[in-house]
């Protein structure tokens, strides 16, 4: 049984105007936690949200055109490993036996791959074209001796700490 | 499931407002619905109609962004420009499917 309306039922795009910031803290270079931040921040912008990513500490990695396309996901230290069937998990004295870190690597950007969601320079290139913001962190450029020639080109700036504070007044945060 | 009377016909929506019915859809009625949202059809807009629709056909699953970029070949500025703020919600909302399932 349908229920017909008097006034044409249209979505509430009204958001569109929303004040709402998003800010995300990138500290890490593994593979794996690089892509939280990457699908959130990607959401939130097709969500018309204003949206920063900071890449702090081991999250420089994801930035540096040097080390950005080489990501790598160890299985040590992951008790949530499993072999690519079933339940079975990945002992722990086996992670890190030579060649499991190059196989799990492959593993995970293969199924990454075949969900159609880019490699993360890619996918960074989508949310500039999106409109998001990428910050790095001035501690972490000055450990690695880096200046913005070697970061990714869509980078804003390196910015302090106090810089990243002022600017996310307001904005929701997410450290990962 | 609700329906509502879009351009004096009847027509079958979700709790929001989008289509339900992927052939109760028709250009004349997109044009209402795009008019609905405050877009202006441009040649452009509707080639990404049209491809979101035949992809929603072949695959089943409405194009996210990323695909409507990287199969449709409207990139992902452009989707923007075309359906500002909220490029995939509008732009099903426009061609009449559900809004995407996938995350990227």
């Amino acid at each position: 049984m349908t229920t017909a309306t008097q006034a044409p039922l249209i979505p509430n795009f009204d958001g569109d105007e929303t004040d709402r910031k998003i800010a995300f803290i990138c500290s890490k270079g593994n593979l794996d936690m690089a892509y939280p931040a990457l699908v959130l921040a990607n959401a939130a912008l097709g969500e018309g949200i204003e949206t920063h990513l900071f890449f702090t500490f081991w999250g420089f990695d994801m930035i540096t055109k040097s080390r950005m396309h080489d990501l790598k996901f160890s299985p040590v230290g992951n008790t949530a490993m499993h072999m690519p069937v079933g339940d079975i998990r990945i002992p722990q004295a086996l992670a890190p036996l030579p060649g499991m870190q190059p196989m799990a690597t492959k593993m995970i950007k293969d199924q990454i791959a075949a969900l159609g969601v880019p490699e993360v320079p890619e996918f960074l290139d989508q949310i500039v074209a999106s409109g998001g913001h990428l910050w790095a962190c001035r501690m972490s450029a000055d450990m690695n001796k880096l200046v913005e020639e070697d970061l990714y080109d869509g980078v804003e700036a390196i910015i302090n700490a106090s810089d990243f504070i002022e600017m996310t007044d307001g904005a929701q945060l997410l450290f990962i | 499931m609700p329906a509502t009377t879009i351009n004096g016909r009847e027509i079958h929506v979700d709790d929001e407002g989008f289509l339900t019915e992927f052939a109760e859809w028709d250009e004349d009625l997109a044009k209402v619905l795009a008019a609905n949202i405050s877009v202006d059809l441009s040649d452009e807009h509707w080639a990404a109609i049209k491809f979101a629709r035949a992809d929603y056909k072949a695959q089943g699953e409405t194009p996210t962004i990323r695909r409507m970029s990287s199969v449709g070949g409207v990139d992902i500025k452009k989707m923007f420009q075309l359906f500002p703020k909220k490029p995939a919600k509008k732009m099903s909302y426009i061609a009449g499917v559900p809004k995407p399932q996938g995350c990227v």
